[in-house]
């Protein structure tokens, strides 16, 4: 009777949220990572890549920024710009970690 | 016609609280149907297959905790109600959850303590509709609601939350002595505070020992209060459309000065108006990245299921930006670099007073 269960079976789908640190290049390519390798690459990449395109477009905006945070509902991403490549804080927002220590913003 | 009856879903990771909650909710004048989980991953499940109206949640799990479910779910389901029952008496967990748009947030203790109260509540939310009004009594202004209040010839604080904006009404006797909101007191104060035309709030205990700074009867204040807001909803002449544009930048400025900040940007959806600048004249680029800001991160929160956008912020030697939204409107706030205190909460201050 559970063989259709196999087919069917309702999937929650949770995606786990990364934690660590990257450090990307100019071009975005991820030069070092402390997130687990078990966490797609391709998301990270992402993340990379879009926080370097805020940072160029800030600049071009005449707001040069040396630091960008994006805050999520549960998932807090601190970025500083490195030589035009960027490091990147992954902090899970979440009930079992201490709250990362908050800059003044 | 058969009645309608709510699913509520229950997510902690203790059975026998679970347990000690169905036989509480069982109390529920709705009789409403009760479901359990025991997991984040088994209650995500329950939710994609049941029309659940109501979600109650523990924030301490192992795997994946309360906060992530919210910021799941709030996405998922933006109909879904929403509390949070926590043994965590943590002031941060709870502006968190609030900032995720929970309806509700109790101590488990204190709800033990006071079942009565967290059964009223819930039944409340049961019942609640998408209207605008006071949180806990439906439909009903502030003006209501004071009226009612001194009518009853009570003595109580009216304590008034509004997102980041918080006020309070002193009430003696039936008679109001005394508000504080935004900075002002007295009936200036009363007057920006009926303008709110929804929120929260709740009574605290009278303080009869409260400075009286309002003397004027309260229906007269009303009164005049209500003339002012029908005024300025519909403007007459070219005059006083003007008077009343006038009236809004000079309170904004000194919104903005008050506050310290350097600028702000105000910026509709894209075809639906122009951006409104104080305080800067590089409008145009700062909208762009603005804009992109926003959509990126709206992006990105998405493709990791990270929940929403809460705020972008940004800073080099001479300044600190933020990125909000309020309203479909997006609103970059620019400080110095050297303010001081929670810029966030300043910025959502400032943000909430900008059209009130």
């Amino acid at each position: 009777m559970g063989f259709l269960k196999r087919f069917f079976r309702v999937r929650a789908g949770v995606q786990q949220l990364p934690t660590g640190t990257i450090t990307v290049d100019r071009n975005g390519h991820i030069i070092t990572s402390t997130v687990s390798s078990t966490y797609p690459k391709n998301f990270l990449r992402d993340i990379g890549r879009d926080v370097l395109e805020l940072f160029s477009e800030a600049r071009a905006a005449q707001m040069p920024l040396a630091e960008i945070s994006l805050q999520f509902g549960s998932l807090h991403i601190t970025a500083r710009e490195l030589r035009g490549g960027a490091i990147i804080f992954l902090f899970p927002q979440t009930a079992l970690l201490p709250t990362p220590t908050r800059s003044r913003l | 016609m058969m009645e309608k009856r709510h699913k509520i879903l229950i997510l902690d990771d203790d059975t026998d609280w679970l347990t000690l909650c169905r036989e509480m909710l069982a109390a529920l004048p709705s009789r409403p149907e009760i479901l359990t989980a025991n997991s984040g991953k088994r209650a995500l499940s329950l939710l994609e297959s049941e029309p659940v109206r109501l979600l109650i949640c523990d924030l301490k799990m192992p795997r994946i905790d309360g906060l992530q479910i919210l910021a799941i779910v709030r996405r998922r389901y933006p109909e879904l109600r929403t509390v949070v029952l926590s043994g965590l008496e943590d002031e941060d967990f709870r502006s968190r959850a609030y900032a995720l748009g929970v309806d509700l947030f109790w101590i488990k203790m204190e709800m033990q303590r006071n079942s009565k109260l967290f059964i009223e509540c819930l039944e409340s939310l049961l019942g609640r509709d998408d209207e605008p009004g006071f949180r806990g009594i439906q439909s009903k202004s502030l003006m209501d609601i004071i009226q009612m209040e001194c009518l009853s010839r009570s003595s109580s604080v009216l304590r008034i939350t509004r997102g980041p904006l918080v006020s309070k009404l002193w009430i003696q006797d039936g008679e109001l002595i005394d508000a504080e909101a935004e900075g002002a007191r007295g009936e200036a104060a009363f007057r920006r505070i009926l303008s709110w035309k929804s929120g929260t709030f709740e009574n605290l205990p009278a303080e009869p020992d409260h400075e009286r700074l309002i003397m004027k009867p309260v229906n007269a204040l009303l009164l005049e209060t209500a003339q002012d807001i029908d005024e300025a909803a519909n403007p007459i002449t070219p005059e006083s459309i003007e008077q009343s544009s006038h009236r809004k930048s000079i309170w904004k400025l000194s919104l903005l000065t008050r506050e310290g900040a350097d600028f702000v940007i105000a910026i509709p959806p894209e075809g639906m108006g122009e951006p409104e600048a104080l305080g800067t004249q590089l409008v145009t680029p700062l909208v762009q990245w603005t804009r992109h800001a926003a959509a990126l991160a709206r992006r990105l929160g998405e493709r990791l299921e990270a929940g929403p956008v809460m705020q972008v912020t940004g800073q080099n030697l001479e300044r600190q930006v933020l990125v909000l939204e309020r309203e479909e409107r997006l609103f970059l706030v620019g400080w110095p670099v050297e303010a001081t205190g929670n810029l966030l909460e300043k910025s959502r201050k400032l943000v909430a007073s900008w059209d009130s």
